[in-house]
């Protein structure tokens, strides 16, 4: 964050106030100013204890590290909002970042040329996440199978399919110029650059394009949506269709971050982008949430790990301090819901 | 019809066909079907020893079932049990070794923290109205992270013999007996079975996931029954740990990672809507063996590991089609 230093003049301390009394209930009627708030103290009195905190590596970290899971969240967001889950978040990373190594590697030792086989690699787990995004979606759309059910079916399949095949070993030898999001484009990191990009256009499709609004109406009232003429079968295998092309971002994300890939679902992942999208403020009876929400939740949970090892907290209590931040989120949401109610 | 007439058993020629269509029968006849499949790829597994120690690894994700057919059948679920699982089984190790409790007391102590943390989960759920899948989402990672954060990821070991009495011996100590976790699982079996089937509160619980504010008006205490089946839930998961341990002799703070998973498929691979008002403990029971024998099945016929996890998969989304197709022939809700 570059430091923009405020110099407030002492004669318009007044108006100044009241300015700022208006940002601040602006800020907090939010769920993402909220959560933006939380991440500007967070790193301000963390970073006045210990301002290694706010160093570039550091927060160049803080907003990389967590980039695949802001990725992933933000289709995790338009299932949920569309009034579903999908669980099997983690076992399709572990089964697209197979996929996309063995392909580079298997790929570049039949000769084939660089440029071309590093494209394949990365697109190959965009195609095929958006194909299990397909088969999930057809079977809540049109099956009227529960989400939670068919893609707790698929996460088994998934990761028994995964061990039968690639047994949980390391793939070495990735081809030069594979391991794209160890770049930086224009001094910023791959993964922020598709994390910043990525929300910025599902956000705007979301709330501008038919489809996205549609998704919503599904996510509200399905019944009420279908009745107004939307299609909410074709509007579910879209969300479902959506997430799994973020999955195959987040996956391309994680493959291409290390200069090996271990075969093998990574675990709680499913986990950590469910939380992203609760905490950034989608409610899980769906309908409602935004993008952005998700997004700053996983910077923030990323600023709140990196927090704990800069004041001395073991990480081993990262998971509570997670769960405590859902029960913390979901409990505003339902005094400020009351609150609205009276 | 009502739902008690529904539930109610049919003597009429009708009731008989749906006897025939109904779920618990057709997951016997795959259950047989796939038995009889698999004997004849290994001469090991139809045998009565193997079949007893299945019972022997199968007992944590039996005892879990329990609880969750009846919270599944009012229409919630429960995401915590295997994190439950996780913060008994230190709490357990804990306080034996580093607070020094006496072992029958850490035991003790750790089956309260697991009717605690159900308590918690169910105090939530009625007081504060949240959803069940976000309530248990948030003690998912939570009592995890308690597991996590007491331990600092370090295992208890060093029990002393008595302590793997439960775990890895048989009852009344017999060389080929029954083992000893597969008594209690039998027992608590068929007390939840009776009570589920047979009591007011049984029904109160099926009314519950049918309509639930109808249950409300109609005077059934909702919110005491809700806590007492996550609570049991709990209970049931701490026991669970218990029995874990003392079967692997040792205590680690992932224990029961994905338990979850493997309760949620058996109760509904058994017949249990998810969207609550029916299900059975007889169709949970049949869905725990089926997948335990299939997985053994499987393993035995030289698959890898957690490979068998793709035929749970595919059973479970078979079984709810299947479950689908017969509710929208006998016209029950889809």
């Amino acid at each position: 964050m570059a430091a923009t230093p405020i110099t407030p003049s002492t004669t318009q301390s007044e108006s100044l106030a009241t300015v700022w009394r208006r940002v601040l209930r602006g800020l907090t009627s939010s769920q993402e100013g909220i959560l933006l708030l939380v991440i500007i103290v967070l790193m301000f009195s963390v970073g006045t204890s210990n301002p290694r905190f706010l160093s570039q590596n550091n927060l160049t970290d803080v907003f990389a590290a967590n980039a695949y899971i802001a990725v992933a969240a933000i289709g995790m967001s338009m299932v949920i909002v569309s009034g579903n889950i999908d669980i099997s978040v983690g076992s399709l990373v572990g089964v697209l970042i197979t996929l996309s190594g063995n392909l580079a590697v298997g790929l570049a030792a039949m000769g084939w040329p660089l440029p071309l086989v590093n494209i394949v690699a990365w697109v190959a787990p965009l195609v095929v996440g958006m194909f299990v995004g397909a088969i999930n979606g057809f079977f809540v759309a049109y099956l009227r199978i529960p989400a939670i059910v068919v893609t707790l079916g698929m996460l088994s399949i998934l990761k028994g399919g995964l061990i039968l095949v690639a047994g949980g070993n390391t793939i070495y030898n990735l081809p030069a110029g594979y391991t794209i999001a160890q770049d930086s484009w224009f001094g910023i990191p791959v993964p922020t650059v598709f994390m910043i990009v990525l929300t910025i256009i599902a956000a705007i499709w979301m709330r501008y394009s038919a489809t996205g609004r549609a998704i919503y109406a599904v996510g509200g009232n399905a019944e009420a949506a279908r009745l107004s003429g939307i299609n909410t079968r074709r509007i579910i295998m879209t969300a479902f269709i959506l997430n799994g092309l973020m999955v195959g971002v987040c996956s391309l994300l994680l493959a291409t971050q290390f200069n090996q890939i271990q075969a093998t679902a990574p675990s709680g992942l499913e986990l950590f982008v469910i939380t992203a999208s609760v905490v950034g403020g989608v409610s899980i009876l769906g309908g409602t949430g935004t993008v952005v929400g998700s997004t700053l939740a996983s910077i923030l949970v990323k600023a709140i790990a990196s927090a704990m090892l800069f004041i001395n907290v073991s990480p081993y209590w990262l998971k509570a301090v997670q769960g405590a931040l859902i029960l913390i989120t979901v409990l505003a949401d339902v005094l400020r819901r009351r609150r609205q109610a009276r | 019809m009502t739902t008690l007439e529904k539930t109610q058993t049919n003597q009429t020629l009708d009731g008989l066909r749906k006897w025939l269509f109904s779920q618990e029968v057709i997951l016997l006849i795959i259950t047989v079907v796939g038995l009889l499949l698999l004997s004849t790829r290994s001469d090991k597994f139809l045998t009565v020893e193997n079949l007893l120690n299945q019972g022997r690894l199968g007992a944590e994700v039996a005892l879990v079932a329990l609880p969750m057919t009846l919270i599944i059948i009012t229409g919630g679920i429960d995401l915590s049990v295997g994190s439950i699982m996780g913060v008994c089984a230190i709490v357990l190790g804990y306080s034996w070794k580093n607070l020094g409790l006496p072992l029958e007391g850490a035991i003790v102590v750790a089956m309260l923290t697991g009717t605690l943390c159900g308590l918690v989960n169910g105090a939530f759920i009625v007081r504060l109205g949240l959803p069940p899948l976000i309530m248990t989402l948030a003690t998912f990672a939570f009592y995890r992270g308690l597991a996590e954060g007491i331990s600092q990821a370090r295992s208890v070991r060093g029990y002393p013999d008595w302590f793997f009495e439960m775990g890895q011996k048989n009852f009344q100590g017999y060389a080929n007996g029954v083992p000893n976790q597969l008594i209690i699982v039998v027992i608590a079996t068929i007390i939840v079975g009776i009570i589920l089937a047979r009591t007011t509160f049984g029904r109160g619980l099926y009314a519950i996931g049918n309509n639930e504010t109808g249950a409300r008006f109609s005077g059934i205490p909702v919110n005491l029954y809700k806590l007492i089946i996550y609570t049991f839930s709990g209970f049931m998961s701490g026991l669970a740990a218990y029995i874990y341990v003392s079967r692997v002799s040792t205590t680690r703070s992932d224990m029961g990672t994905g338990l979850e998973l493997d309760v949620i498929a058996a109760v509904v691979i058994g017949g249990t809507s998810i969207f609550g008002g029916s299900g059975t403990i007889i169709g949970t029971t049949i869905g725990l063996i089926l997948i335990q024998l299939l997985k053994n099945g499987l393993a035995l016929a030289g698959w890898k590991g957690d490979a068998t996890t793709i035929i749970v998969g595919a059973v479970l989304i078979f079984a709810i089609l299947v479950n689908n197709f017969i509710q929208r022939r006998t016209g029950g809700r889809a």
